[in-house]
């Protein structure tokens, strides 16, 4: 896996560079649901690891903590899609745990509610996703996750990482134009939506 | 136009099956995973839901014989049923899903009975129907792509 700094390509901040696959950590309690998004990311290059609750992607991470990487030879998680409504812990508590700040996070379903939505982004979720989850769902997030830039290259966007390294909330809201003020730059043309879906 | 008399049978009822609002959108995203490395990928998924599925149903059967209702509990079930069906593009039984889970919300009892036994009819002909169909789909061998109901 190819990991260039980011001072060679001219300071962009602090995200380290990773290569088009992407290591994904898939979380449902539903196995119907798990399936479906199992192949939807494989669908788009991604290795996938699906579990079926909070509690066991924590003990996946908390394996991954070391810096040596998990599974997939050596692939480590770069992303985490979560569904919302799960028992013991829902996908909003998952994002909260502190464990995740290296990891964007992507938060799934089935209920459009916007207040439910301003939340997540607001605590620094990458993007919500309202189920039925498509294909074109998950290839816009893995696009932009892996977006390319002026100089060549690949870069991971994120947010709760910047946010935090820039040490002021305030100036990074509403947290989802941070993405397209990337895209901007590297001459993509994307749209945001005001709740996360195109 | 296909040649194959198999798959063209397989066409008819698949249109049908669109047509007659069984299927939505979701499930020619389903179809649209399936390629050569996954070819039974959609009737995985399908076998997957009904097999699921149909432990939920009867937690919301045995749910029903307890009165009074827990509503909560009845309209925590559906939400999960409702969310699977969902996923693989059961379109009539999303449908009375949400019906169902509207009732829930409003403490109806009654509605939620009567929404039950038409979701549990709704369900039990669509497990009928795609049964069929995957039959022939096997028979059949694979289609070339998956084409969007007009």
């Amino acid at each position: 896996m190819a990991v260039r700094r980011a001072e060679e390509m001219g300071g962009y901040g602090h995200s380290d560079f990773e290569t088009e696959e992407v290591h994904v950590l898939a979380v449902d309690d539903s196995l119907v649901d798990r399936k479906v998004i199992e192949r939807l990311l494989k669908n788009t290059s991604c290795k996938v690891t699906a579990v079926d609750s909070g509690r066991r992607a924590l003990q996946f991470l908390g394996l991954d903590d070391d810096k040596e990487a998990n599974g997939f030879n050596g692939l480590k998680v770069g992303l985490i899609i979560t569904d919302y409504s799960m028992p013991r812990m829902t996908g909003y508590e998952l994002l909260k745990s502190s464990v995740f700040r290296e990891i964007p996070v992507v938060i799934m379903s089935s209920e459009n509610i916007i207040t439910r939505i301003d939340r997540c982004l607001e605590e620094g979720a990458e993007d919500f996703i309202v189920k039925p989850v498509k294909l074109s769902d998950v290839k816009r997030i893995i696009d932009y996750m892996t977006a390319d830039f002026v100089g060549g290259g690949r870069r991971v966007i994120n947010k709760r990482k910047l946010r935090d390294d820039s040490g002021d909330r305030s100036s990074l809201s509403p947290p989802y134009t941070i993405i397209s003020i990337f895209i901007v730059n590297t001459g993509f043309s994307h749209q945001t939506s005001q709740n996360g879906k195109l | 136009m296909e040649r194959n008399p198999m798959r063209r049978q397989l066409q008819v009822m698949r249109k049908s099956l669109f047509d007659q609002g069984y299927l939505d959108e979701q499930f020619v995203q389903l179809e649209e995973l399936q390629d050569d490395a996954n070819p039974n990928f959609v009737e995985e998924v399908v076998t997957l839901y009904f097999r699921d599925s149909a432990r939920l149903i009867l937690n919301i059967e045995q749910a029903l014989e307890r009165k009074p209702f827990d509503f909560n509990k009845l309209d925590g079930y559906m939400h999960q049923f409702k969310g699977s069906s969902s996923s693989i593009g059961a379109k009539r039984v999303k449908a009375e899903s949400t019906l169902f889970r509207e009732y829930c919300k409003s403490g109806n009892g009654e509605g939620c009975m009567r929404t039950f036994q038409q979701l549990k009819k709704e369900y039990a002909t669509l497990r009928k129907k795609l049964e069929a169909y995957f039959q022939v789909a096997r028979q059949a061998g694979p289609m070339e792509t998956a084409c969007r109901p007009k």
